[in-house]
């Protein structure tokens, strides 16, 4: 097997079992939509790390953030619908990202793998921001574990148990963000997040806890990873767009079976 | 009949200084308690001027008409609102159940019973088998949430407060999703609970007429209090009538049936000075 096709492999795996435990969360939470738009601001994130001379990851993460806080900040408004806010949000980050991106003429970025992901071209550097930044990302999900379930369950009953709601709700922003800028460089911004709710949908059927689920979206996702990478190979198609395809036959597939439990 | 003349006497300031409202609670120190109790939501003055306490051991209805500041109240009192004016007292450490009026679990989220139960706090599973005996739901320990029928899932919420140890129930109208014949075992359960836990509980209610006969205390709420104590002798009292209206009166001829000792020196107290109830 070649070189790259390892790296590729790894990459996709690393970031699909981080994705089954956290995209199940955004499942549960119905935060599909948050996810994108968070997602879409990365590309703000990037550019804005060139800018500053830093590591564009920590670029996408401190705007994912900022994009979280203003988010609730307008909610509370009241004002306009939560899916408003997300649409105009999204589509403005995103569209703002493109913008600062041209202003950037000495940089030659190539906006095609920031946008659909370029997994064939991984670097061993890459890899092991992935590890060890889905690494901390899960070490911090698996502490959180029980009290960010009793959160999505109700935030009343769980903030008069005394947990403090606010900050588990920052801490699961912050970790979304953490992914997207792991994720970023391998399935691209605008396809973030079906790696991270089509694994998990497809395991709600076949599970009957919530570790269960989290751990099948991760089975469902390195299988689709693997299946979309060998497909991209094959018929030379583009990596990321394979592997979403890839999760999404395996959900239709599964939403064809017989359920259990 | 037992009990004695209800004595009746108005308060010359609307919030007295002193956490608990005079001529009805029981001595000692109440479990939680509020002073002048006012709290405003999206601009509107939902509570004003509220000034009540539940006690260890005692059951305390908050009854009034839809909009009256229930649950709002209650939701002060857990401390999931913030009071625009005066003050939520607790007895520091207080352990508070919490049974929410409904509660549904999304469906993409896989969770049994004995899962759910087991979210709030680090328990054991013999702990959480014990609090399902107690609420009298074991058969559905390994059930789907979101199987549960309305009644089912009051009885599984009452387990998960238990699992607390709570030394005060908080309950936001556990009548509603349940039909006549649930309602009335569930209040059994309740104060069974009440007796083996000796906490105070603080009940939501929006009919008086269900909780009557379990109730030590009643605080009549439109906005603020209108009348407050006895369970029988507020259904006399005129703000209760006129809030509720002929639905009272035909309240108070079946309270004939129903009444039971109390201290005879718990009376009935109006909150205010005649400027309660709406015409």
């Amino acid at each position: 097997m070649d070189e790259f096709l390892i790296r590729a492999l790894a990459a996709g795996c690393g970031i699909a079992l981080l994705a089954g435990p956290l995209g199940s969360f955004i499942v549960w939470r119905r935060m599909a939509y948050f996810g994108d738009t968070l997602s879409h601001s990365a590309l703000l994130g990037v550019t804005l790390g060139f800018l500053l001379g830093v590591n564009p990851m920590i670029g996408v993460m401190v705007v994912c953030v900022a994009l979280a806080l203003a988010l609730v900040a307008l909610q509370r408004r009241r004002t306009l619908a939560a899916d408003t806010l997300l649409g105009i949000l999204s589509h403005g980050s995103l569209s703002l990202g493109l913008v600062a991106l041209a202003f950037l003429e000495t940089l030659r970025v190539d906006l095609m793998a920031y946008l659909f992901g370029d997994i064939l071209s991984v670097t061993i550097n890459d890899l092991v921001w992935i590890y060890s930044g889905g690494a901390v990302a899960l070490t911090g999900l698996a502490l959180l574990w029980r009290r960010l379930l009793a959160v999505t369950v109700d935030e009343d009953l769980a903030r008069v148990e005394g947990m403090p709601v606010d900050a588990l709700r920052l801490a699961f922003m912050l970790l979304i963000a953490m992914v997207i800028a792991i994720a970023m460089k391998i399935v691209g911004i605008l396809l973030i997040t079906s790696l991270l709710i089509i694994p998990a949908a497809s395991a709600r059927r076949f599970t009957r806890t919530p570790e269960q689920m989290a751990a099948l979206a991760s089975v469902f996702g390195v299988a689709a990873v693997v299946a979309g990478l060998l497909a991209s190979l094959a018929w030379d198609l583009p990596g990321g767009p394979s592997v979403v395809v890839a999760a999404a036959s395996l959900f239709l597939a599964g939403s064809l079976l017989p359920m259990r439990g | 009949m037992s009990t004695t003349h209800p004595h009746r006497h108005t308060h010359a300031t609307p919030a007295p200084a002193t956490p608990t409202p005079t001529g009805s609670a029981p001595p000692g120190d109440p479990l939680v308690w509020t002073e002048n109790l006012s709290v405003r939501l999206g601009g509107r003055v939902v509570l004003s001027g509220v000034t009540m306490a539940v006690h260890p051991g005692e059951v305390v209805t908050l009854i009034g008409p839809n909009g009256a500041g229930k649950t709002t109240l209650a939701r002060a009192v857990l401390g999931l609102i913030r009071p625009s004016d005066g003050r939520v007292q607790r007895r520091p450490g207080l352990r508070v159940g919490y049974m929410p009026q409904r509660l549904t679990v999304d469906a993409t989220l896989p969770l049994t019973v004995r899962r759910f139960l087991a979210l709030w706090r680090p328990v054991t599973p013999e702990r959480i088998t014990e609090a399902l005996e107690e609420a009298g739901v074991t058969r559905l320990a390994d059930a789907a949430v979101q199987t549960l029928s309305g009644g089912e899932m009051q009885r599984v919420l009452l387990a998960r407060a238990l699992l607390g140890d709570p030394q005060l129930l908080v309950l936001d109208e556990p009548d509603q999703a349940v039909d006549v014949h649930g309602q009335a075992e569930l209040f059994a359960r309740i104060e069974q609970v009440r007796r083996r836990h000796r906490c105070g509980v603080l009940l939501v209610s929006h009919d008086l007429h269900t909780v009557m006969a379990r109730t030590d205390r009643v605080i009549c709420l439109n906005g603020h209090v209108c009348c407050h104590g006895r369970p029988e002798d507020v259904s006399r009292h005129p703000e209760y009538h006129a809030l509720f209206g002929r639905h009272a009166a035909e309240l108070a001829v079946y309270l004939h049936h129903h009444d039971h000792a109390h201290d005879p020196d718990r009376g009935v107290v109006s909150g205010h000075d005649g400027d309660c109830c709406h015409g």
